[in-house]
């Protein structure tokens, strides 16, 4: 009796102890976020680290180039993303399902040219992660950020699935589904900008 | 201090006032060289934080669950069941409960397995049911006058009530069950992890279905 009383306990856990304020999985989302910011931080520390050994002269250092138009385009189809993500999201709110997948195929999309270009861009840089702190910094940095673009592919194509198996509604609490991988597409996004501005622009 | 990205919209928003900033700061590098960029990011980013702070005023902090209800509004109820929902109790208790004053019930279906692959068929099927159960209760009670509507929740009962309380100011939660030994929810004690949960009152039905149906057969002896 003892041991199917021990059993019983084993196949239910106790309760974990849950806020009503914050839902559990934004909360996550949220500390996600934090810990990514802080990662982020500590590339750019070295890339900045990097840039101030160099000196006052020239950056990139010579004979290395950036392709900044380039990176313009990609920065003008992230951002565009952040606009199709909020389209999405707008359209679940008012329970409009065709506007919810397009929005949501269209930010896919978009991200996904987004990384085609960069892996076609860094075929044709003329340098690699081993040539000088400049090369490891830029690889880092922009490597990093394209593995964040190729999680959040993965999220906005699992909520893809779902929302063409029509499992959100208009209800708070039924597109959270959608409305997490639409926090960290965002946030994706913002670290394209900061990258974008610190590294191909300053 | 409030946080600036509690939802998505919140976050679009920042990404547009970032790529603005940002904006700015490159074309004050274009015309004004490093400098000026450094001045222009400090000067945005110390405007940024002081707006952020001066917009989250503590006063205006989100009341807890429980005391969100001011007297003389609605009265609310969380009814939580899934397989007790056609039971003819379940509608008459929940017409009690409403009683004759304005009253809004939420009728809650704990049926979204979140350990289950999100697309299987099986975890479709579970949800069709309950969608089906969820929608013939709320017609019944919407023609009994009651103004109802549903949502299906998290397999587990106490995160489903958690998950509907965020966005349903309940005043009480009603729990429905089949009898004992033919409801998995009461060999979980789940009415008495709620009361020890939820600080608004948790009451109990027991739904039994065969008996019902069993006197729906019977023939009427007058």
């Amino acid at each position: 009796m003892a041991a199917a009383h021990a059993h019983e306990h084993e196949q239910h856990p106790p309760v974990a102890h849950q806020s009503s304020r914050v839902d559990a999985r934004l909360l996550g989302m949220y500390l996600f976020i934090g810990s990514e910011i802080m990662l982020f931080g500590s590339f750019f520390t070295a890339y900045f680290f990097a840039r101030v050994v160099n000196g006052p002269g020239e950056w990139p250092p010579a004979p290395y180039e950036l392709p900044v138009y380039l990176a313009l385009l990609n920065t003008i189809i992230l951002v565009s993303s952040s606009f199709t993500m909020h389209w999405a999201l707008t359209s679940v709110k008012r329970a409009n399902r065709a506007g919810l997948v397009g929005g949501l195929l269209l930010t896919f999309l978009l991200g996904l040219t987004f990384l085609l270009i960069q892996a076609r861009e860094y075929t044709r840089l003329g340098f690699s992660p081993h040539d000088l702190a400049f090369g490891s910094t830029f690889y880092g940095l922009t490597g990093l950020h394209g593995a964040h673009v190729f999680v959040g592919l993965n999220l906005l194509l699992y909520a893809l699935i779902r929302s063409i198996r029509g499992h959100y509604g208009p209800e708070p609490h039924a597109h959270l589904g959608v409305e997490i991988p639409g926090i960290y597409w965002h946030f994706v996004d913002v670290m394209w900008i900061v990258v974008y501005v610190t590294v191909y622009v300053l | 201090m409030r946080n600036p990205l509690r939802t998505e919209a919140e976050a679009f928003s920042f990404v547009l006032a970032v790529a603005l900033c940002f904006l700015a700061v490159g074309i004050a590098a274009a015309f004004g060289g490093p400098a000026a960029a450094l001045a222009s990011a400090l000067s945005l980013g110390l405007g940024a934080g002081i707006g952020i702070y001066l917009k989250s005023d503590p006063r205006e902090r989100e009341p807890a669950v429980w005391s969100r209800r001011a007297p003389g509004e609605l009265r609310r109820i969380l009814v939580v069941a899934n397989e007790s929902l056609p039971g003819r109790s379940l509608g008459d208790e929940i017409q009690n409960r409403a009683g004759p004053g304005a009253s809004e019930v939420l009728l809650v279906a704990p049926a979204l397995d979140s350990s289950a692959p999100r697309w299987s068929a099986e975890g479709d099927a579970r949800r069709a049911e309950a969608s089906g159960r969820l929608e013939e209760a709320v017609a019944s009670l919407v023609a009994a006058g009651v103004e109802a509507h549903s949502a299906v929740g998290d397999a587990d009962p106490l995160k489903a009530i958690d998950q509907a309380l965020r966005t349903f100011h309940a005043d009480e939660i009603l729990i429905a069950t089949r009898p004992h030994g033919k409801s998995d929810w009461l060999d979980r004690d789940v009415v008495a992890s709620a009361r020890e949960r939820f600080p608004i009152p948790v009451a109990h039905v027991t739904v039994d279905l065969d008996h019902e149906r069993a006197r729906a057969r019977e023939p009427c002896s007058s």
